[in-house]
């Protein structure tokens, strides 16, 4: 198929008209081949797709990539490419406007989209953007067809970047594999050894199969040994990979238990006021987090709208816990019954409240453009930026915490008040403000979980009741009264979570690590860490 | 003015009287004919089952419209059970006793449906439930508008098996905690075990319902696909699908190496959910928004007037879907059976509905099984396009029949094709 097919009378006219609409030329492409493309069934439509990579003009790469976009349709016999509201003729590249209204899109299947993405990453390849081949090298690594093997050749001679040169060779190495002759299958099952994608292992795995008669199915030991090293090495990065992964995740999950109990570490942990409604002080934060991402909808800033919403969430749920103290709470102190009574009848109200306002379905925070997609650090574990922009926020949340709890005059009245509530009364601290204060900033922390957890989990008015008991759960754990428990409990129970998750299933852990809290707590009522001193016995 | 509409009611009565002669129910009812909605509004199932209880009132004002039923008009009576499943069976009650409806159109999620079925049989009320299911039941007083196993998942797993639906040779069971998807993963299992499957190559996982970190299973999704070719088979159900989906975008699992079928995603499920990472997964189902079909274009525009008019939530977005079409069917069919019978009484609706047809949005004229209560409906597969809507690139020569007891469950070839009147006893 190399070349222009000859003596085609439809291609004929198709020229004839192309060079009558003085057209360039290089759109001269078969018009049996784009029909196949458009109209033909599967199989049809990956046999043009290989013609198409075989004449390898840019007019078929930019039909190639036409179509893995999405932008080809059909109107009737004739076959368009269309961007916008501007559209060519796919076979002539002559301009068609107006649009025919009856356009139809062209319908492709994964199967045919994978050949199609392999098809244009090939063509790419000799694209002269080094951030394009490595985009292109990375596509095929694993998505190759045998046919592309001289192409990978021909842009392995010229390609001068190292990265993308590697992952070249392993594709060169797999599709040799299976082709090559004795020498460049040895030297591909070496070269595999080095390759970081998980894929590879069911490749070599298939040098090493028995058939059933006991029989090796690859008849030469000497690429049976180098596939079992390569194997071995190659299963080695992957186990790390894995660690890892697990690593992240836990400390993903940590970091999200964290923030959702920092607030109550303060309202519970320092001040004792057994808050039922932390959950929804969660959840205001999140609309909160929702009504800012809708304010900028409209603008060109909708990537920057998180920079509003932390602040906005801190101030929303903080003036709610501030108005639900100094109404509320404050005619409780010493009453941890009718406090949990109170605090939980608010926190109904507080979801019928949402409720009647936004509605009771969840409602849709999109995530700014910078936080969808991941990173790949190590082989096949690819962390998700949403999740490491969480992490890296609960770290500075509990910086800001620890400053102004240890570093301030409001954090030192905090501990004063918690410690012994009388002398600092004596010393001229006026509690009864500092408690305010200090509910305040306990539900402010809860409105940035709230704005966090809005990034990753559905906001509706139930967001809260999902989060309390792992607040709890975690508080409860870590030590009441101390910070750096909640930090160990939080990352503790994360760390548990996953590995269990990762054994037994995410139901068996959510239960297994219950139960441990629950024994833990028999065996230990204070917590990892408990505080030692007088003011625990007031 | 007093007295001609006194003598107008009086005229009506006469006539509803007429009408109903011999038939109680319709005395007790007066001018109107109560209509249960039975779907969750808030909670977790909220996201899916709204807009059911939507598309209703949208049949019950478009039959109200057209002068109601047997000259009444229908009157809805909503209640919202709360995604949670005792509370279900509570309002069912409500329903039947209190304002004692002459049929409910409600629930999504199987357990629902198990924890009202007792109601509905003890009081012989009459249920009509418009998703797909597992099947495993056969009552005498619900009639399933949705899809049987083999009219969704059977179809789904046999095209991604096929060499145009990648040849799958590996798969991954994944769904939520509760009967619907651990019956259909039993019936699936045996089902790849008759086409050869080994158990070694089947990975069953759950979560609970409203689980919201997917980070360990996609990861452990990638490892088992690392094996060989995998599809994905989620039951996921719920608003859990939104971080599912989130997952498999940012880590970046595309569709053309591990493609994902869905049976309980829709179009609703999917908004608000940036499609393009998804471009490919799939979802099968017996009715998408994007069949080109006239009956389809003038339900979609009429579902489209009606969310403006109600100001309804997403009424900027209008979407619909196949449970959606599956309770419009079920109103509508119920409406025919009401007027053949004459009577809305449950007995006698349940007479009249065998055989009853209706030119449904998919472009297909679904018939009511004579006996096993369930409709024969044609399967589609379509994959998730950027816009959030589906392709469908799959579908069957024609309306295929309902097998609510599925051959690959063992036991179930002596099990009747139709109500056996016992009252059905669920492991």
């Amino acid at each position: 198929m190399k070349g222009p097919p000859l003596a085609a009378p439809s291609y004929m006219r198709t020229l004839l008209f192309g060079l009558w609409l003085a057209a360039s030329s290089a759109f001269a492409l078969d018009a049996a081949t784009i029909d196949k493309l458009a109209f033909g069934d599967g199989d049809e439509k990956i046999a043009a797709i290989a013609a198409l990579v075989a004449e390898g003009d840019p007019a078929a790469a930019a039909l190639l990539q036409a179509a893995a976009d999405g932008e080809l349709q059909t109107s009737g016999k004739r076959v368009l490419i269309v961007k916008g509201e501007e559209g060519v003729d796919a076979a002539t590249g002559a301009k068609v406007s107006p649009l025919p209204a009856d356009r139809e899109d062209v319908i492709l299947n994964n199967r045919v989209r994978r050949e199609l993405g392999g098809a244009v990453a090939a063509l790419k390849l000799i694209s002269p953007d080094s951030a394009a081949r490595l985009a292109a090298a990375k596509e095929l690594s694993g998505n190759a067809d045998a046919a592309m093997l001289p192409l990978i050749k021909k842009a392995l001679a010229r390609e001068t970047d190292t990265e993308v040169k590697q992952l070249l060779e392993l594709t060169q190495a797999t599709l040799e594999l299976k082709t090559g002759t004795r020498e460049s299958r040895l030297g591909a099952v070496r070269t595999l050894g080095l390759s970081t994608n998980p894929n590879t292992k069911m490749l070599l795995l298939g040098l090493l199969e028995k058939s059933k008669e006991g029989s090796f199915t690859e008849p030469d030991e000497d690429i049976r040994i180098e596939a079992q090293k390569s194997l071995r090495a190659l299963e080695g990065r992957l186990a790390w990979g894995e660690r890892a992964g697990v690593l992240f995740t836990s400390v993903s999950l940590g970091s999200i238990l964290l923030l959702a109990a920092l607030g109550l570490a303060i309202t519970y942990g320092l001040m004792g006021v057994i808050n039922m409604a932390h959950g929804e002080l969660i959840m205001v934060g999140a609309y909160t987090t929702y009504v800012v991402q809708n304010l900028f909808r409209r603008t060109a800033f909708f990537d920057w709208y998180p920079l509003a919403a932390v602040p906005a969430a801190f101030l929303v749920a903080a003036l709610v816990g501030m108005a639900l103290e100094r109404l509320v709470i404050r005619w409780l102190y010493g009453r941890p019954l009718e406090t949990l009574l109170a605090t939980w009848g608010i926190s109904l109200m507080l979801i019928q409240t949402v409720r009647t306002i936004f509605g009771a379905a969840n409602v849709q925070v999109e995530n700014p453009s910078f936080m969808s997609g991941g990173i790949e650090l190590f082989t096949g574990v690819v962390m998700p930026w949403s999740r490491i922009y969480i992490i890296a926020f609960a770290a500075f949340v509990l910086f800001l915490m620890y400053v102004l709890l240890n570093k301030t005059r409001l954090g030192l009245y905090v501990r004063g008040v918690t410690q012994n509530r009388e002398m600092a009364s004596c010393v001229g601290v006026p509690t009864a403000r500092v408690d305010t204060w200090a509910f305040g900033l306990g539900s402010g922390i809860a409105g940035l979980a709230g704005c966090a957890l809005s990034q990753i989990d559905n906001v509706g008015p139930n967001l809260g009741q999902s989060y309390i008991v792992d607040s709890f759960m975690v508080v409860v754990l870590g030590g009441v009264g101390q910070l750096a428990g909640t930090v160990y409990a939080a990352l503790g129970l994360g760390f548990a979570n996953k590995l269990l998750e990762a054994w037994q299933g995410a139901v068996l852990a959510k239960i297994a690590v219950l139960v441990f809290i629950i024994f833990f707590i028999q065996k230990r009522p204070q917590g990892m860490f408990a505080l030692k001193g007088r003011a625990l016995d007031s | 003015m007093k007295r001609r509409i006194f003598i107008k009611q009086l005229a009506m009565s006469a006539a509803v009287a007429a009408i109903g002669f011999g038939s109680s129910s319709l005395y007790a009812q007066g001018k109107t004919i109560k209509v249960g909605v039975l779907h969750s509004l808030s909670g977790t199932m909220a996201i899916s089952e709204t807009v059911l209880k939507d598309v209703t009132l949208m049949a019950i004002e478009d039959i109200n419209a057209k002068g109601g039923v047997l000259g009444m008009k229908l009157e809805a009576v909503v209640v919202d059970p709360a995604s949670n499943w005792p509370l279900f069976a509570e309002k069912a009650r409500q329903l039947l006793t209190q304002d004692k409806v002459a049929v409910t159109f409600g629930c999504w999620t199987s357990v629902s449906r198990k924890s009202v079925l007792p109601v509905f049989e003890e009081l012989n009320g009459l249920l009509f439930y418009p998703v797909q299911y597992e099947g495993e039941e056969l009552s005498k007083n619900v009639f399933y508008t949705g899809a049987a196993p083999n009219q969704q998942a059977i179809p789904a797993v046999e095209y991604l098996m096929s060499k145009e639906g990648g040849a799958a040779k590996r798969w991954v069971l994944l769904g939520t905690d509760y009967v619907y998807p651990r019956t259909t993963n039993k019936i699936l299992r045996a089902f790849l075990k008759s086409k050869g499957v080994a158990d070694k190559d089947i990975d069953e996982k759950y979560t609970p319902f409203g689980h919201s970190d997917y980070q360990t299973i996609v990861a452990d999704v990638k490892k088992f696909a690392a094996g060989g070719k995998t599809a994905v088979v989620s039951t996921i159900n719920g608003d859990s699908n939104v971080p599912f989906y989130k997952e498999l975008g940012n880590q970046g699992l595309k569709a053309t190496d591990v493609p994902v079928v869905a049976f309980s995603v829709g179009e609703e499920e999917l908004r608000g959910v940036d499609t393009k990472p998804l471009v490919g997964h799939l979802a099968a189902w017996n009715y998408f928004m994007s069949i080109k079909d006239p009956t389809n274009d003038a339900w979609k525009k009429q579902w489209a007037a009606y969310a403006k008019k109600k100001k309804l939530a997403g009424a900027d977005k209008p979407l619909t879907n196949d449970p959606m079409e599956a309770a419009w069917i079920g109103i509508h069919m119920w409406k025919q059976a009401v007027e053949k019978a004459k009577s809305t009484d449950t007995d006698k609706v349940i007479a009249a509905m065998g055989g009853q047809t209706f030119k449904a949005p998919s472009g297909i004229t679904s018939t009511m099984d004579p006996k096993n209560h369930h409709l024969h409906k044609a399967v589609f597969i379509g994959e998730v396009q950027a816009n959030g809507q589906f392709n469908v690139v799959w579908k069957t020569k024609g309306p295929v029949k309902a097998q609510p007891w599925s051959p690959f469950i063992a036991g179930n070839d002596k099990k009747k094709d139709e109500p056996d009147g016992k009252t059905i006893i669920t492991k």
